[in-house]
């Protein structure tokens, strides 16, 4: 498959503003700015930016939380993601929500639930209404390593397959869930074998190639929007902060973190674009320079915004709300 | 006017619901070919098909988590549990999911659950249980119960048309022994509103589902006795209809709260909790709440006869109250 120049540049810039956004927002929470904690996908952004740049418009995502690139390219601006770190009424939920815990409909964005793998079923759901309703959209959802130990995980493949659902699952296999290793959260060493029991084929990708899990995602989207049915996809990568900002992950030995910066997704991006010359640095630095200005924005229109009404809490409980006489 | 069993009453709401509007669907365990363990969708899958009237996998968590996922995208989807005690399976997806999507995210997510629940069938500990009180505490559900064909209808359908998560507790027990003369068109019984199943003056008797039955059973009782009682059928359990409780407390200044759930930390107790809140000046005595005594629902006849609130315990609560 080839990918456009156009298409691999929008990779880049993602890459780029996925990686800067977060990376203001672990200072802004040193610095005591960011109400509760803040989850970022540091190293691990490739595998947000490529499947979720690889959907359509019409398609329905339901990530999880390192899935900020998701966000981003659906079209949740970076300005209402600051906002919601700082609680704000401007936040993508309005100050209802926190940090990471976000969805928007309007954007094809299933909302992202702490419990990991819930949204493995919610998507097949989704697909499943497609299906019924022939339509040819797809839903992808995505969890962590630890998420795949959940019986949601598997309650959600094994209904996609049986019943032969458009949608692609994702496992952002980035090594630790919060401080546990992947040795003792499962007994095989590929995620992807998991799939095996299931009946679907599996694909295990270099989580920090952003063309190559946008490539494995696109194909893999078009089976299932071809009615092949699902595909595991097993991004292997390395999360390079802690389970959140205030984890200082000394669990990870220094050898396994230094050994994956140098495949860092970012760099590995800038090598490939330079050396193939798709682009060139000075392109390259433009792109970085209006992400930069996106972000400062971004978090002066954060800053701006105003905080909401505590009354505000006791607002939208019910879709159809109970009359009360 | 026809005159159907309470069972009847549910399939003909999925049946009309289905035909009204595409987006409702059915999914389940054993709910196609089959027509459920209770067959409540007999006949639903050669009407509409296997796209329609799904049987899943025996997976409560993946086919609630599917309807939540299929709901967020535009569908109506009625999930069946099998029985309603399966429903621990799905808890997280619809108290952590379902429950705060719309508060969360602005996301709508109609979906209902059929919840075949309760005892006096001798299903023993796993096929007999009352589950409001799992979900009572969760703000966001909504929870209704109904005792009689009529409401049975009427509710589903409005609960298939409400765009919330609805609990809908069936009472396994009433389901071919309750009958209703239902009107030939289309109708819908408010979520939010309880009914007052029998007019009196002298104590109120509040309840919901199979105990309405007992209530009324004690009622005709008590008034050859010379007492009249009110009963309130409550319903619609989550929210409670407040306005409906307190006007009846101030009519008949003594209360019966009487629930098939156990009592401890039940629906009783907040009913109890309200009034003496709202309404304790005009309560002539204690509030007594009659429940299912607090343990595992029990198989044997004998021992299930004494966990089950019967129509005599509540014939000796009323008399209790009237020496106030």
């Amino acid at each position: 498959m080839d990918v456009k120049r156009e298409d691999l540049l929008q990779l880049y810039y993602y890459l780029k503003l996925t990686r800067r956004l977060e990376d203001r927002v672990t200072s802004l929470y040193h610095q005591g700015k960011i109400l509760g904690g803040a989850w970022t996908s540091n190293g691990t952004e490739a595998v947000s930016v490529g499947y979720g740049y690889a959907l359509e418009r019409n398609d329905i995502a339901a990530p999880y939380f390192r899935d900020m690139g998701v966000f981003l390219i659906r079209g949740i601006s970076a300005k209402r993601i600051i906002a919601q770190y700082f609680g704000k009424k401007t936040g993508v939920t309005g100050g209802k929500e926190g940090n990471v815990h976000i969805g928007d409909l309007n954007f094809g964005v299933i909302g992202f639930p702490s419990h990991l793998a819930d949204n493995y079923p919610v998507g097949a759901g989704a697909a499943l209404a497609f299906k019924i309703r022939g339509e040819k959209r797809i839903a992808v959802a995505c969890t962590g390593d630890g998420g795949t130990s959940r019986g949601d995980f598997h309650e959600g493949i094994n209904f996609a397959a049986a019943r032969k659902l458009p949608i692609v699952f994702i496992c952002n296999n980035n090594q630790y869930a919060y401080s546990t290793p992947l040795r003792l959260q499962m007994n095989i060493k590929d995620i992807a074998e998991r799939a095996l029991a299931y009946g679907i084929p599996s694909k295990i990708v270099d989580g920090n190639n952003v063309v190559e899990v946008y490539k494995a995602a696109k194909e893999a989207y078009e089976v299932a929007r071809n009615g092949g049915g699902p595909t595991f996809i097993e991004c292997k990568t390395m999360r390079m902060h802690g389970h959140s900002e205030h984890d200082s992950a000394k669990y990870v030995p220094r050898e396994l973190l230094d050994e994956w910066k140098k495949k860092d997704p970012i760099l590995n991006m800038e090598k490939y674009l330079l050396e193939n010359t798709i682009s060139q640095k000075v392109e390259l630095e433009s792109i970085d320079s209006r992400v930069k200005k996106e972000i400062e924005e971004a978090e002066a229109f954060a800053e701006q915004s105003p905080y909401p009404e505590p009354e505000d809490g006791l607002k939208g409980l019910y879709a159809t709300p109970i009359e009360e006489e | 006017m026809r005159e159907i069993t309470y069972l009847e009453a549910i399939k003909e709401a999925l049946d009309e619901e289905m035909t009204r509007d595409t987006s409702v669907f059915i999914l389940g365990e054993d709910v196609g070919v089959y027509g459920g363990a209770f067959r409540v969708t007999e006949g639903l899958y050669e009407k509409y098909g296997e796209w329609r009237i799904l049987d899943t996998p025996l997976s409560e968590s993946g086919f609630t988590g599917a309807a939540i996922g299929a709901a967020l995208v535009g569908m109506r989807p009625v999930v069946e549990m099998q029985f309603a005690d399966f429903i621990s399976c799905a808890f997280d997806q619809l108290v952590n999911v379902a429950a705060k999507n719309h508060y969360r995210l602005g996301a709508a997510t109609p979906i209902v659950v059929r919840a075949p629940y309760g005892g006096n069938i001798h299903g023993g500990a796993f096929h007999s249980q009352c589950i409001e009180g799992f979900f009572f505490n969760v703000p966001g559900l909504k929870i209704v119960a109904p005792s009689t064909a009529y409401d049975a209808k009427g509710l589903l359908k409005a609960a298939i048309r409400d765009n919330d998560p609805v609990i809908f507790c069936e009472h396994k027990y009433l389901y071919r022994r309750v009958k209703d003369s239902i009107p030939d068109e289309d109708y819908v019984v408010p979520i939010g509103k309880a009914r007052i199943a029998l007019e009196g003056k002298d104590v109120s008797i509040i309840t919901y589902g199979a105990m309405v039955h007992t209530a009324l059973e004690a009622a005709q009782a008590l008034k050859e006795k010379g007492i009249s009682c009110e009963i309130i059928d409550l319903r619609t359990i989550l929210p409670l209809d407040k306005k409906s409780i307190f006007t009846t407390v101030k009519k008949t200044n003594k209360v019966v709260v009487l629930h098939e759930q156990t009592k401890t930390g039940g629906v009783g107790a907040e009913v109890s909790s309200l009034i003496t809140e709202y309404c304790f000046d005009y309560l002539d005595g204690p509030i007594i709440r009659i429940a299912a005594q607090d343990t595992p629902v029990p198989y044997s006849a004998q021992m299930e006869e004494a966990f089950i609130p019967q129509a005599k315990d509540v014939i000796s609560a009323v008399e209790k109250l009237m020496r106030y």
